[in-house]
């Protein structure tokens, strides 16, 4: 009758009966009363709160908010965003609870286990010591996994959520009115309605183009400069490099205001010495086409060091001994250059390309800050002609309420991009090799 | 070491350092040019002359006596070195964790840890924003360092893992042969050989708030908590936005001892993105 495992399956099973229960039953006092306790203060206290808080969640509120003929608030009503969020908190602290009872099931039945072997569990004190030793890794997660959660989980998840509610200004902002589920009604409303669909294909497409321009310009110019600095000729290498990393070390928020101030088109320095020289004032910031001209620009100031400094690394790293090699061989300057240091720089840093098209895509400080995605585009809904997606989506949020339109335009970014970023990484051998470092 | 001279060096040498000062000027122009106008005279950094003259410090006192640039500056480095802090101690446990030791989930965690920082962080701006305030932590500074804190984990950990992994194992198990605990090879085995490593993100991590206002602008409200990257914007952008000889000279004294400290630890921040790359 008895096959050995005995102790393992019912303290496995009375701790998923109850917390606690199954390490009471293995004789571990201390720990199964602990477990109990937090089981019951969960029952007690947070029962009610959790059915109340999923309730909120789906229904979104009922009640909408009154006020009298005087305009003071007669039914306070419900506000629908603070439910969400609140049913978003409650789903997941009850996840975490999840976890915690599924570990206090498993640690029943490896207790129930031993005994089955036939050794004595450990007590109290031990059982301490043996997670702080065992556990360590969780133990060293712990605080950063709750802080992920709550300043990353949650917001992705209720910006994710946004998009599938009518949470916008005019007539959907609480605490005055309701919010409701729509379902995919705001995504077809992006392809269907000519307003949305032309600003966003046309916001897209320079969102590209910008990124690429951005990422070449500056990935070409500083390979333009590690090379310059590396060459033989140059002395003082290290004062060259200092300051030309300058842009780098400059916070940009400072510098992308000052740039505006250069470019102004009446006071700027820019075009006061165009007129000098005789040349006509240029509109940086009320015609389209230079003002593209002039980001593309002011990035290349911004990018190039960090190229610069990133190559001139792995210049320094190529082994003398191939161009020596080479020499004897009867290889000449360029072509020692492009067989060798080319080759190297090119496999060392072209991973780091798909990052920066990453972060250019996404370069919100960049476009408004400096042009405030200006001049004007009549033909858009509230974008600008060097607006990129995400200053658009800035727009959207803050200066229009658009919640749930910026929330459709974010998902479709973000699997954009992490879709890139997932893509380059699985095929660089980084990964494949993680778990085979040593 | 040096190869031996050749001819025709003489002529390229010129050229490289025409370019190199010609790229100098261009570079420095806009520091100079703000420079300048931060002691211009009068509101406007309208200058009639690329010289130095005429200048004057009114500015500088000006931000003394009339802003809260003082308040602001004390408040940016509050949030600065806390937040330096706390966002080192979480992404090196974390990443300790993950290098370390082989648990399930890892590899579905270290791939969404990844994932989850190309998700455009305003979208969340108004979950964070209610969150805090259930919290009471709005317009406290304390919840602008968690936010903060919070985000950095995915980036640095994720870095700081690929450095751990590159240390020699060897050196662990021997510690390990020797009794130690998992603390004490945590403490006195990876800490110290990680050196470069940490300081790169405690950098980040400094100087992160000094440059960033988005999330500053949406947890802080009153003027007396306002960061400098609020303060500075306002002055520049806000209705009374003519104010650009005063925002010069608060620009300044930011950008300075930034840039100071940047050049000073560059050999830590280029050593950083060189591991990144690595990884990458």
């Amino acid at each position: 009758m008895l096959n050995g495992k005995v102790h393992a399956r019912i303290g496995a099973l009375l701790s998923l009966l109850f917390m606690g229960l199954g390490q009471i039953y293995n004789r571990q006092f201390v720990k199964g009363l602990l477990y109990a306790l937090l089981e019951l203060y969960v029952l007690v206290f947070w029962s009610k709160p959790f059915v109340k808080a999923m309730h909120g969640l789906i229904t979104l509120g009922d009640t909408v908010q009154q006020r009298n003929a005087r305009g003071a608030i007669v039914v306070q009503g419900d506000h629908s965003i603070i439910l969400m969020i609140t049913g978003i908190i409650f789903a997941l602290l009850f996840v975490m609870f999840i976890a915690v009872y599924a570990i206090n099931v498993r640690d029943a039945h490896k207790v129930g286990a031993m005994r089955d072997r036939g050794e004595k569990p450990r007590n109290f004190a031990q059982s301490v010591a043996h997670a702080w030793e065992q556990g360590f890794a969780y133990i060293l997660l712990t605080p950063a996994f709750v802080f992920a959660v709550f300043t990353i989980m949650l917001p992705l998840i209720f910006g994710i959520l946004i998009a599938f509610t009518n949470y916008s200004g005019p007539n959907h902002l609480p605490p005055k009115n309701l919010v409701d589920w729509v379902g995919f009604e705001t995504f077809t409303s992006l392809v269907r309605f000519r307003a949305w669909s032309n600003t966003f294909v046309g916001v897209l497409i320079w969102t590209v183009i910008w990124a690429v321009l951005a990422t070449f310009s500056t990935y070409f110019i500083g390979l333009f400069y590690a090379l310059l600095l590396n060459h033989r000729t140059v002395r003082f290498k290290k004062f060259w490099r200092t300051l030309l990393i300058l842009p780098w070390a400059v916070p940009g928020v400072i510098s992308l205001l000052i740039f505006r101030n250069m470019f102004n088109g009446e006071f700027g320095p820019i075009n006061q010495y165009l007129k000098w020289i005789g040349l006509q004032p240029i509109p940086w910031f009320s015609d389209p086409f230079w003002a593209k001209f002039a980001i593309v620009v002011v990035n290349i100031w911004f990018g190039f060091p960090y190229w610069m400094a990133l190559m001139s690394g792995v210049l320094t790293n190529i082994d003398r001994e191939l161009y020596e090699a080479a020499e004897i061989d009867g290889a000449n300057g360029y072509q020692r250059f492009r067989n060798i240091t080319l080759p190297l720089i090119l496999f060392s840093t072209s991973p780091l390309l798909i990052m920066s098209f990453a972060h250019n895509f996404n370069n919100f400080n960049m476009i408004y800050l400096f042009t405030s995605g200006g001049p004007a585009n009549p033909a858009y809904s509230y974008a600008g002609s060097t607006d990129i997606l995400i200053s658009w989506i800035y727009k959207l949020t803050l200066e229009q309420n658009k919640f749930n339109m910026a929330s459709v335009v974010s998902i479709f970014i973000f699997i954009v991009v992490a879709g890139f970023s997932i893509w380059n990484f699985r095929k660089t051998r980084a990964f494949k090799e993680e778990d085979m470092v040593q | 070491m040096h190869a031996s001279s050749r001819p025709g060096d003489r002529l390229t040498a010129w050229v490289i350092y025409a370019i190199l000062i010609v790229t100098a000027i261009i570079v420095i122009y806009p520091i100079y040019w703000i420079v300048l106008g931060a002691m211009n005279p009068g509101s406007s950094l309208f200058r009639t002359s690329i010289l130095p003259t005429g200048l004057t410090l009114d500015h500088f006192r000006e931000l003394f006596s009339e802003t809260d640039y003082l308040l602001w500056y004390r408040n940016t480095l509050f949030v600065a070195v806390m937040n330096m802090i706390l966002s080192t101690v979480l992404v090196v446990t974390a990443a300790y964790a993950f290098s370390q030791f082989r648990f399930p989930g890892r590899k579905q965690t270290l791939m969404a840890m990844l994932v989850l920082q190309m998700f455009p962080s305003f979208m969340g701006m108004i979950a964070i924003y209610i969150l805090l305030l259930q919290l009471n932590l709005l317009d406290n500074l304390w919840g602008l360092i968690f936010v903060y804190a919070g985000g950095s984990i995915p980036y640095g950990a994720w870095l700081v893992k690929g450095y751990f992994d590159a240390q020699p194992r060897s050196l662990v198990e021997a510690a390990k042969i020797d009794g130690a605990s998992n603390f004490t090879i945590f403490r006195k085995v990876m800490m110290p050989l990680s050196v470069p490593i940490i300081t790169f993100v405690a950098v980040n991590n400094f100087i992160g708030p000094w440059m960033d206002f988005i999330f500053a602008r949406l947890v802080l409200r009153s003027s007396s908590k306002y960061t400098l990257a609020i303060g500075l914007f306002n002055m520049v952008t806000g209705r009374s936005n003519t104010d650009f000889t005063k925002f010069a000279a608060g620009a300044l004294l930011v950008a300075i001892p930034i840039a100071l400290l940047f050049l000073f630890l560059q050999r830590y921040i280029i050593e950083g993105l060189k591991a990144g790359a690595n990884k990458g």
